[in-house]
């Protein structure tokens, strides 16, 4: 049994890598379309202001993309170095969908990204489109890739468990590609990507705005990123509503967590709005519920119940118990592969593998483990309850405040064509929460995974590789130092670009206080005054 | 569904595959590897240094890709190599991981600022981005041959010798730090040969290919004599039992032992073999004269004998990938550590479609980008996009 110690370890430097990647990805997934579309008006305007947009945007966009692409090399190598376990286990199933996102996807948008900062003098307008497009296309092929492999994990389907290679070993392929939940993750994901992007190109244009600055860039680009934000932010609430339904059907204790229902209501289940779950108590204080809405969301019906942790639990325990009876064919199958009898036995229970594995946390052969143990790993299946239920509705909330935000400025730039001073602000200070929200909704989904790493299939504390703590705090303050600095010089960089603006210009120290001066970024010396803000 | 392939012949395509894909990254990230390596010695004014930079600036992205479709290939095609490798190199990957982390960051924000504080902290950077992995590929490469301290349990489950500090000092043995030279050596040579093409001719290029002559020289000094102590003073591995190469992918159903000289045993048996040793060492010969003339058979050596190494390294070890020194039962070889019949099946399919594919539109960005690179265009004079 491996160290859990060094499972915890490993656990912690994996969100800190997976939510540092996530810091970079959202916006190259929104901005990267959104460069097609202001291209896209240059090439059938031919209008050079905006392919100074698009120049401009691109700069934002490459000095983000490099990070994601940096950040993203560990992710490829982390189940290898830290989870060989889990990729012995499941890299059967799981290494395919990892090794198509290099061939369709990282190959397509990294071998263009090149031409497309250096190919401006190189190609006429419609191949250097082409080029923006396949950009575009590379980077969001590859979240659907990598969406599909977290939604195997999810959800592991299309799969079984082979006793003589002990691992799941892919049974059909189509399933894991169709899987409901890597298709409702990644349409979710997208558009949270999107909704990012938006944000940021508002937030930018805005403050150009305030500043009377490059007027004519900040409103042709607050158009289209009201526009796209609009119809981003929408398509985020529908799926992730989608999302949840489907968690609702394939991850119960998730579901259950993410509304801290700690007991089995009658249908419709009501909605707990706000509350404060406490795991000793078993219950959520202070809660404000609204009638029905849960059974809504979770079951799409009025008439089927939504089960509770409690009841959960108790079903938990017996497919415990199964799982002990598949292990124990397990064990005889091994020793004795041509025992009949065992693979009837094994067959029977097989589905129910993975939840003998949860006992190895209290005994090394799950056979002998005592009823109380058992009883232990069952509750073991309730995921923080705190983390998920707080994270959903901070996320949930920032997804309803930018519909607010872009239909605003969707009314005020393109139908009353004046944007009001306070909405310029609003949109500046609300930029950094759709990064927010994006990682409390990977800790909503990693999170209310837990404690399985393949749901059902293999608990977490069984993955990891058989290294020594101090190897695993080694690379993790490593990372933390080299993410720490390159995280400080992007925010540098990103806020100088920005304030130089559009074709850049001389550049001295600016000297009135501010985040800016604290982060040492200087600004023009005079207002660029090029002939596109007019 | 009716596989059209049996299994064996599935497991010989894929262990052909992991070398095409070594030999993707090292003959084209490669030459940015070997380029990043050179920068401090061929150029050492800005605009010098941006011409170098510029020469690999808009392709080295997807070349790193190579790199990227090998973890992902490697995951599901040899789930058990991936598994043993990268944990049991656990810190060595770090470094590598590390040192990789600076190269796209390097690329991108060194241009960003003027200053020389700031310019010469990302050329650091990108020289370590470029030695440091090249040194530790070789030496990862070294010890694939000398064997890794593993043991897998009835589980599968693997375990190593060795925690943080030992973990990364066993790796430093001498025969794996020689092959870690050869791997430097062999990226230069080639890193060179690259800017003798790309960029104009002046005292930038001229430094380079006098480099890259005497790398090539050292490549095929330092290859010759890996062989030789590969011969006399390395223990090989050989199966010992009757394994059925269709089996299902399972390690302890073979034995092994270590033997020395059984990595030359598949050259007696199957002479063409030696054919790869020779174009390693051929190609460097041929690398050498083209850097001493400054001609682009430079490039058709350098690219010879990386060909030729990769593979020689490959047809030694057959059918081991990664055998143990600990315990040679659990040693992973082509029948035993791959996955499923149909995952390979599936894979392969994948790799048919898009590879081609991929080489098609790598092949039109290069002709886009071709010709060769003046300073005014690397300083951006121009008004284009430069590093
Ligand atoms: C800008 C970011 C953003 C915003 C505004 C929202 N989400 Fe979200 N959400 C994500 C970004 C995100 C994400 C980062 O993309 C996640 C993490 C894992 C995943 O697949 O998507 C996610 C996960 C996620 C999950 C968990 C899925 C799982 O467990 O697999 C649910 C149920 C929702 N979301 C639901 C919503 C709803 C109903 C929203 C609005 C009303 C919402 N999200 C707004
Ligand atoms: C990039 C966005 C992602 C973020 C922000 C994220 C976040 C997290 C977090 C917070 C944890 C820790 C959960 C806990 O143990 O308490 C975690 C664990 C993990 N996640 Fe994710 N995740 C992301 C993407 C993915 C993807 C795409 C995969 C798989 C393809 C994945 C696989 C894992 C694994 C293997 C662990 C470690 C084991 C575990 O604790 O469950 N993650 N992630
Ligand atoms: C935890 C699993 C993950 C792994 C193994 C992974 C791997 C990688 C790698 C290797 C890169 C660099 C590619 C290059 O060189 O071009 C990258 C970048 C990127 N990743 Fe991730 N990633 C993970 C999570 C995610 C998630 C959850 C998403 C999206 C939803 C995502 C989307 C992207 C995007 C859009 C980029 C931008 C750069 C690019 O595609 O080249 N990644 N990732």
């Amino acid at each position: 049994m491996p160290d859990l110690l060094v499972a915890d370890l490993s656990r912690w430097q994996f969100a800190l890598t997976a939510m540092y990647h996530f810091l970079f990805v959202p916006l190259t997934l929104g901005l990267s379309m959104m460069l097609v579309v202001m291209e896209g008006a240059y090439v059938m305007t031919g209008k050079e202001v905006w392919k100074k947009i698009t120049k401009f945007w691109a700069t934002l966009f490459g000095i983000n993309f490099v990070l994601g692409v940096a950040t993203g090399i560990t992710m490829e190598f982390q189940f290898g170095t830290n989870w060989a376990y889990y990729s012995h286990y499941v890299g059967d199933i799981f290494g395919a969908p990892l090794a198509i996102e290099g061939l369709m996807a990282f190959f397509l948008e990294a071998t263009f990204v090149g031409l497309m900062f250096f190919g401006w003098g190189k190609l006429s307008r419609p191949a250097h489109w082409m080029v923006t497009c396949m950009v575009a296309l590379g980077s969001n092929l590859s979240a659907l890739w990598i969406l599909i492999a977290n939604g195997w994990m999810q959800h592991p389907v299309g799969s079984e468990f082979n006793p003589e290679t002990m691992r799941m070993e892919v049974t059909n392929f189509m399933e894991v590609l169709f899987n409901p939940v890597a298709q409702a993750k990644f349409v979710h994901t997208v558009s949270a990507g999107y909704v990012t992007a938006s944000a940021f190109v508002l937030a930018v244009s805005c403050w150009y705005l305030l500043r009377g600055r490059h007027l004519g860039l900040a409103k042709r680009s607050i158009m289209v990123a009201s526009a796209f934000g609009v119809l981003s932010a929408a398509s985020v609430i529908v799926l992730g509503d989608e999302s949840g339904y489907v968690a609702g059907e394939s991850q119960k204790f998730k579901l259950a967590a993410i509304e801290a229902m700690w007991e089995t209501e009658p249908a419709p289940a009501s909605f707990t709005a706000v509350g404060w779950p406490d795991r000793e108590a078993k219950e959520t204080h202070f809660a404000i519920q609204i009638p029905y809405v849960l059974g809504l969301i979770a079951t799409r019906s009025l008439d089927e119940e939504v089960q509770g942790l409690d009841d959960l639990v108790d079903e938990a325990k017996a497919r415990i118990g199964n799982g002990i009876a598949a292990y124990d064919a397990l064990q005889r199958i091994r020793a004795n592969p041509e025992d009949a009898a065992a693979q009837e036995a094994f067959n029977a229970t097989r589905e129910d593998l993975g939840h003998a594995f949860l006992l190895t946390r209290y005994v090394d052969d799950p056979r002998q483990a005592t009823p109380e143990q058992i009883d232990a790993a069952a509750e073991d299946l309730v995921p923080n309850v705190a983390m998920t239920f707080w994270g959903f509705r901070f996320m949930v909330g920032i997804g309803f405040l930018f519909l607010a935000i872009f239909g605003a400025g969707f009314y005020f730039m393109n139908l009353r064509r004046n944007v009001p001073r306070w909405f310029m602000h609003v949109a500046v200070w609300a930029a950094p929460l759709p990064w927010l929200a994006a990682e409390l909704g990977w800790i909503v989904a990693e999170v209310g995974r837990q404690p399985w790493i393949i749901d059902g299939v293999l608990p977490t504390h069984l993955g990891v590789s058989s290294l020594s703590a101090s190897q695993v705090i080694t690379t993790m303050v490593g990372f933390t130092l080299i993410y720490g600095v390159l995280l400080i010089i992007e925010m540098r960089l990103m806020l100088r670009a920005i304030r130089l603006g559009p074709g850049g210009g001389p550049v001295v120290p600016l000297g009135g206080g501010g985040v800016s001066d604290a982060l040492g970024i200087s600004e023009p010396a005079a207002p660029n005054n090029n002939v596109f803000d007019k | 569904m009716e596989i059209p392939f049996d299994f064996m012949t599935l497991k010989v395509i894929w262990w052909g595959l992991l070398g095409v894909l070594l030999m993707g990254f090292a003959l084209t990230d490669g030459y940015d590897l070997g380029v990043a390596s050179l920068l401090p010695f061929v150029a050492k004014k800005d605009e010098e240094r941006r011409l170098v930079i510029n020469s690999i600036g808009p392709m080295w992205e997807g070349h790193q890709v190579w790199l990227i479709l090998g973890g992902g290939a490697i995951f599901a095609a040899w789930p058990l190599v991936y598994a043993v490798s990268f944990s049991g190199f656990y810190i060595a990957m770090f470094v590598v991981l590390a040192a990789l982390i600076l190269r796209p960051v390097g690329f991108k924000y060194r241009s960003k600022i003027e200053g020389a504080k700031w310019r010469s902290g990302w050329d650091w950077a990108l020289f370590i981005g470029g030695f440091i992995p090249a040194l530790i590929f070789g030496v990862a490469v070294g010890n694939a041959l000398l064997g890794v301290p593993f043991q897998l349990d009835d589980t599968m489950r693997m375990t190593y010798e060795g925690g943080l500090v030992m973990g990364l000092l066993n790796l430093l043995t001498p025969f794996a730090l020689l092959a870690g030279l050869v791997s430097v050596t062999m990226l230069v040579t080639h890193g060179a040969a690259w800017l003798s093409l790309k960029i104009e001719k002046g005292v930038v290029r001229d430094r380079a290919t006098k480099i890259g002559a005497w790398a090539a020289l050292a490549t095929l000094v330092l290859y010759a004599l890996a062989g030789i102590y590969l011969a006399f003073g390395v223990e090989g591995y050989r199966i010992t039992n009757e394994v059925d190469p269709n089996m299902l992918p399972n390690p302890l159903r073979k034995e092994a032992e270590m033997a020395t000289g059984a990595w030359l045993a598949n050259y007696g048996r199957y002479p063409w073999m030696i054919l790869a040793p020779l174009a390693g060492l051929g190609g460097a010969v041929l690398a050498f004269m083209g850097h001493r003339k400054q001609s682009p058979l430079a490039m058709v050596g350098s690219s010879l004998s990386i060909a030729g190494i990769v593979l020689s390294v490959g047809a030694s070890m057959f059918p081991f990938i990664l055998p143990s020194s600990i315990d040679p039962q659990s040693s992973l070889t082509v029948w035993d550590s791959s996955s499923s019949h149909f995952t390979l099946f599936f894979m392969l399919v994948m790799a048919v479609i898009f590879v081609p594919i991929i080489l098609a539109y790598t092949a039109w960005v290069y002709k886009v980008l071709w010709g060769r690179l003046t300073t005014a265009e690397a300083t951006g004079a121009d008004g284009e996009h430069a590093y």
